[in-house]
């Protein structure tokens, strides 16, 4: 039960962050605080999943991505992109525009991310033979590092190969190795439609090191390309190599279609949950092969893609119908990579809620169950924790006081217990004095909202 | 500390709460996941024993820092024959709680599998009590 820090794609801008607690309230793993008016991340219990990034109503929660600049230290710029890319352009921009610009801004080679699904769909059908069922794809890093984090007796049903982005990556580098190409001089970058992603290639979960050396927000390449349009550019040749399973693979349902047995396909960090609760608790059987993505209709609907979810999944969808069924260098990636793309042991991350120690735990647990029941339940987030028992739990940890709590501290002040000047400084500590002071009516604006029938005596 | 859940018979819709918030427990205080596993499977199974067969049920479990005790007190019809009951797949749950994919005759045993210590205690025509406790420590 490891604590140690681990990197992560999204940062909180405290220059930005105006504390309005919306990340608090939907962290699947209760990660986020509000104190002194800013949102506060606990980095252990962080799965880069995005929710916090997609409720922000300042965008002071980043994505942490490289300087495309990066791309010029090498010779040979290799930008992957996901098929989720095209995706975004719906029927405005055709796909051959994008890779003329993509080319244009400075890449020497733009190959498909999913380039390598026809292979190892046949590789995790051979896994799929040897392992327990049911085997979970690692294919959306948010929910990987969910299990580690939350479901810890999961792990080992964690798919232990790598996933379409790297097999993808390894086999270019050796691709262009075999074509002669000095393997200093090529530089691989991925188009990123999450964070998750980054965090993935940063630190991968497994025993290996990334093979990718740069990721690039899909955002700000969808600016690019926007900007761009329209231009006169010299024509370049691209031939889409990427196969109609390779195609859809990140669509939800992308990737139980093509496996063997009963497979079932889950999207959206909720569900996702709630299914693996079940799964814990062995209440399902029978299932061979679970697809579970972190984002409402999987990558469509990742936080760093600009357009409608449904709308690009349907024009990928509509796009892989042109497509081949499988992908002519499938012999190639059995050549040189079959057997090849085991990732190494997944480890848990459990949560310490309480304490290593199991007698301290029970005692601070009991603790904190005490002081539940005290709590009102209404959750309302008052005390910079999402939840009355997230506060019970920060409260027994030292992290918060119980008078954070604005129905206790009411109640203590009614009792005399707690003065008022007191109270005020509790609230400003959680919610900075700029925040309590921008709540100020004018005196004579108050009286207008403040009537007889609101106000009891 | 100590946990307490009432069961009520025939009620499938809620069978598996009193787990589901035993293995929170658990695992907010970083048990074995292998223990925890074992511990959730055998109350689940007890817990849909007094929802199929019970009229209602209380559930109390006790966690200390060495091994969890569950006990489940239930009234209803009892066991006449325990040494029956503890065969795979001997079962007197009725077609209607089968077709709902319970009542395989794997309850009992089960829990024999993933306890610790097991007992049972059954009078005919009032109740049935099982005591079940698991090691937190994994074996070594």
């Amino acid at each position: 039960m490891e604590q140690q820090a681990f990197h992560h794609a999204l940062k909180i801008r405290h220059d930005v962050c105006t504390g309005c607690s919306h990340c608090m309230k939907v962290c699947p793993t209760e990660a986020l605080r509000v104190h002194g008016g800013k949102a506060l991340l606990y980095p252990v219990w962080c799965i880069d999943c995005g929710e916090c990034h997609r409720v922000c109503p300042t965008r002071a929660i980043v994505v942490e991505d490289d300087d495309f600049k990066d791309i010029f230290r090498y010779r040979r710029r290799i930008l992957l992109i996901p098929s989720i890319f095209i995706g975004q352009f719906g029927a405005t921009v055709s796909r051959r525009e994008i890779m003329d610009i993509l080319l244009h801004l400075g890449f020497t080679d733009v190959r498909e991310a999913e380039h390598s699904v026809d292979f190892l769909i046949d590789e995790i059908n051979r896994y799929l033979q040897t392992h327990e069922k049911p085997v979970i794809s690692s294919f959306c890093p948010a929910v990987t590092r969910l299990i580690q984090i939350r479901f810890p007796a999961l792990v080992d049903h964690v798919l232990r190969l790598k996933q379409p982005l790297e097999v993808t990556t390894e086999y270019f580098r050796q691709w262009y190795a075999r074509q002669g190409v000095d393997p200093a001089d090529v530089g691989i970058f991925y188009l990123t439609p999450c964070a998750a992603k980054i965090a993935s290639i940063k630190a991968p979960v497994g025993d290996y090191a990334s093979p990718i050396d740069g990721v690039i927000n899909m955002n700000y390449m969808y600016n690019r390309v926007l900007q761009e349009r329209g231009k006169e550019l010299p024509a370049t040749t691209h031939e889409t190599q990427v196969s109609a399973r390779g195609m859809t693979w990140s669509l939800t349902g992308g990737e139980v279609r093509h496996i063997d047995g009963k497979g079932l396909a889950i999207d959206g960090i909720e569900n996702v949950v709630e299914f693996l609760e079940r799964i814990e608790n062995d209440e399902i059987s029978g299932v061979d092969y679970l697809e579970l993505r972190a984002c409402d209709e999987s990558c469509s609907g990742g936080i760093l893609t600009p357009y409608n979810r449904f709308l690009a999944a349907e024009c990928i969808r509509l796009n892989a119908q042109a497509q081949a069924s499988a992908n002519d260098a499938i012999d190639e990636y059995r050549q040189y990579l079959s057997g090849a793309i085991d990732v190494g042991q997944i480890r848990p991350r459990s949560m310490v809620k309480y304490d290593l120690d199991i007698t301290k735990a029970l005692q601070k647990m009991e603790k904190a169950r005490e002081l539940k029941r005290a709590l009102p339940g209404v959750d309302c987030g008052a005390c910079g924790a999402p939840s009355c028992e997230a506060l019970a739990e920060d409260i027994v940890r030292g992290q918060a006081a119980v008078e954070h709590c604005i129905f206790i501290q009411t109640r203590s002040e009614k009792q005399g217990l707690l003065p008022q000047e007191q109270a005020i400084k509790i609230m400003e500590k959680i919610w900075g004095k700029e925040k309590i002071d921008e709540c100020a009516i004018r005196d004579e604006e108050m009286k207008t909202y403040q009537t007889e029938r609101h106000i009891i005596k | 500390m100590q946990l307490t859940f009432h069961v009520q018979g025939g009620d499938f819709t809620r069978a598996g709460d009193a787990s589901s918030q035993v293995k929170k427990t658990l695992k907010q205080l970083n048990i074995d996941p292998s223990v925890t596993k074992r511990v959730v499977v055998a109350l689940y199974e007890a817990e849909v024993n007094i929802v199929a067969h019970a009229h209602r049920g209380v559930i109390t479990a006790d966690i200390d820092p060495v091994r969890i005790l569950l006990r489940l007190e239930d009234e209803g019809p009892g066991i006449p024959d325990i040494e029956l009951a503890m065969q795979r797949g001997f079962s007197t749950a009725s077609a209607e709680v089968r077709e709902m994919g319970f009542g395989a005759g794997m309850g009992l045993p089960n829990i024999l599998e993933n306890a610790d210590r097991f007992h049972i205690d059954s009078v005919v025509g009032k109740g049935t009590t099982l005591t079940i406790a698991v090691n937190l420590q994994p074996c070594p």
